[in-house]
């Protein structure tokens, strides 16, 4: 029982995580909660589905489809809804600018697609199988498989390429950046797309798992994600792995052993908890204040 | 020849006229020296230089190139490196990383390249590491490469941050109060580094600096700003006996 929850609460927190890396990479870089990543993550599951209704593409395709639409939509956002505001208004004209293009987003999805719930055709052989004690679905392991390999790849990008050296110089210091002749736009314009791509992926893996698609399925899922980005710390890679992770085991097991109406009410008195005791989150860093 | 030419340059915050209407020429392969007292608007002059704002009024002239409406990384591109007065390295990134970041922006691989590692991409990688590895040593950190630059200290973190902006090869080096905080065998060999950088890499340096020994030692042109005006501007000979200077500045020896 204890060992199949946590499976659960594993392929979960690898949903959650992919997410939450898309919002701790922005506000990283640029302070900014960016509200319409729920949105992207939505629209990655709708594109997804319609390459494999239109074209009966393997999830893998449709996977990789969802990842490239996102990413050009994820500039996009940035480029229309938050780069013309930057450097020139208050901190929270981005911020409205962010829960305005989420609106925006799921409402232009509900018009194009319609409000009611799709379901994807079979593309996984839902089989499952027996591991001892445990039940393993198939897609729980294509999840907890494509998850871990993207967080790898995440990794390396970050810690070994030129862009991902370029992209930590950002999330240290934009303005030395800059003057260091790094072009501060691309970089953001790099960590817009490649947070969308994981959140797309993300997205693909729940409609298929939970086999539901609906607009209005990114609001939960990134105030969920968001909440695991500030409990491992957010503008820290990561913390908002191990932030995903602990959120869905936490939350299954709320579910399994305390009761499923509490699921929500769990993951937010989480964050609640860790806000006053560890403000800057698991691994996020005290800030010392700039004089 | 002039490599920086800044003609009527005024800068103004809100009211405020930080910098009003300065003319300046600064000579290639010249030491050029800045000074005046807290709040003359010397830092704001180097942030009016490299980008940070396009000045309210007046033309900046960099090789040849009018540079005032460029931002910042394009302006550091064209071949400006500068330091900070309070030192902004990437803390939680090596040393080397610190200077390899900031080398060469225009190259050829892109970042389908880098994540294939395809040989264009590993060859343009092993001269940039030896670019970096060699601009390390000639600072004196090449045994600190690997660490974080946030363990370094202060005069070592100082010396991180000229390296880091060497590492796109400027023709103009701008260094702002290099020797603050430092003690005097320290501003000693600060010197020396500034002299041979200069005479080894063939650039020109735009310094500013409260220290007055090492400001008269090693300028050989210096301009004084108060209030955002230029009141003058000479060798450090001519300087010392300005009394414009002597009164708004260096003040009366008794």
């Amino acid at each position: 029982m204890l060992w199949q929850q946590l499976l659960n609460g594993l392929t979960l927190g690898s949903t959650y995580a992919l997410i939450a890396l898309g919002y701790t990479m922005v506000y990283g870089i640029v302070q900014l909660i960016n509200f319409a990543h729920g949105e992207i993550y939505m629209v990655g599951a709708f594109v997804g589905l319609f390459l494999v209704i239109t074209w009966d593409v393997n999830l893998g395709i449709a996977m990789v489809g969802a990842m490239a639409v996102c990413m050009v939509l994820g500039v996009l956002v940035e480029r229309i809804a938050y780069r013309p505001l930057r450097g020139k208004s208050s901190r929270l004209s981005p911020l409205i600018s962010a829960l305005g293009a989420s609106i925006f987003l799921s409402t232009l999805m509900a018009l194009i697609a319609g409000v009611n719930t799709r379901r994807y055709p079979a593309v996984v052989d839902l089989s499952s199988y027996s591991l001892g004690p445990i039940q393993v679905s198939s897609m729980q392991v294509v999840i907890l498989l494509v998850s871990a390999g993207l967080m790898i790849g995440l990794q390396f990008l970050v810690r070994r390429t030129r862009i991902g050296k370029a992209m930590r110089a950002c999330s240290q210091d934009l303005d030395a950046a800059a003057l260091m002749g790094i072009n501060v736009n691309r970089v953001i314009s790099y960590t817009f797309a490649i947070g969308s791509a994981l959140a797309a992926a993300g997205g693909v893996m729940v409609g298929v798992y939970y086999n539901a698609v609906w607009p209005y399925m990114g609001t939960m899922a990134g105030l969920k994600a968001f909440a695991a980005a500030v409990l491992g710390g957010i503008g820290s890679i990561p913390g908002a792995m191990l932030g995903g992770l602990t959120l869905g085991i936490m939350e299954i097991m709320g579910v399994a052993y305390i009761s499923s109406s509490f699921k929500d009410a769990i993951a937010f008195g989480i964050l609640i908890l860790v806000l006053i005791l560890r403000p800057q989150g698991i691994l996020g860093e005290k800030k010392n204040k700039k004089v | 020849m002039p490599v920086l030419e800044l003609q009527g340059v005024s800068q103004e915050f809100g009211g405020l006229r930080a910098l009003d209407s300065i003319d300046l020429q600064v000579e290639q392969n010249s030491i050029f020296g800045i000074i005046g007292p807290n709040g003359a608007g010397k830092t704001t002059l180097f942030n009016v230089i490299t980008g940070i704002y396009p000045p309210t009024e007046g033309r900046l002239i960099f090789q040849d190139q009018p540079i005032a409406a460029l931002s910042s990384h394009k302006v550091a591109r064209l071949g400006i490196g500068r330091t900070f007065q309070n030192i902004r390295l990437f803390n939680r990134l090596s040393v080397i990383d610190n200077v390899k970041v900031a080398a060469n922006w225009n190259r050829s691989a892109g970042l389908l390249a880098s994540l294939l590692g395809l040989p264009s991409y590993s060859r343009e990688q092993s001269q940039s590491q030896e670019k970096a590895e060699a601009l390390i040593d000639m600072m004196g950190l090449y045994a600190k490469r690997m660490e974080y630059a946030q363990s370094l200290s202060y005069g070592e973190q100082r010396r991180l941050e000229i390296a880091r902006a060497l590492a796109a090869v400027p023709s103009l080096l701008l260094l702002d109060e290099p020797a603050a905080g430092m003690n005097s065998s320290e501003k000693l060999e600060l010197m020396d580094l500034i002299w041979k950088i200069r005479d080894d890499m063939q650039l020109t340096i735009l310094l500013v600096e409260h220290d007055m020994h090492l400001v008269m030692n090693i300028c050989e042109q210096i301009a004084v700003l108060d209030y955002g005006r230029k009141i003058a501007e000479g060798d450090p000979d001519a300087i010392k006996r300005d009394p414009r200077v002597i009164q708004s500045y260096l003040g009366v020896e008794r």
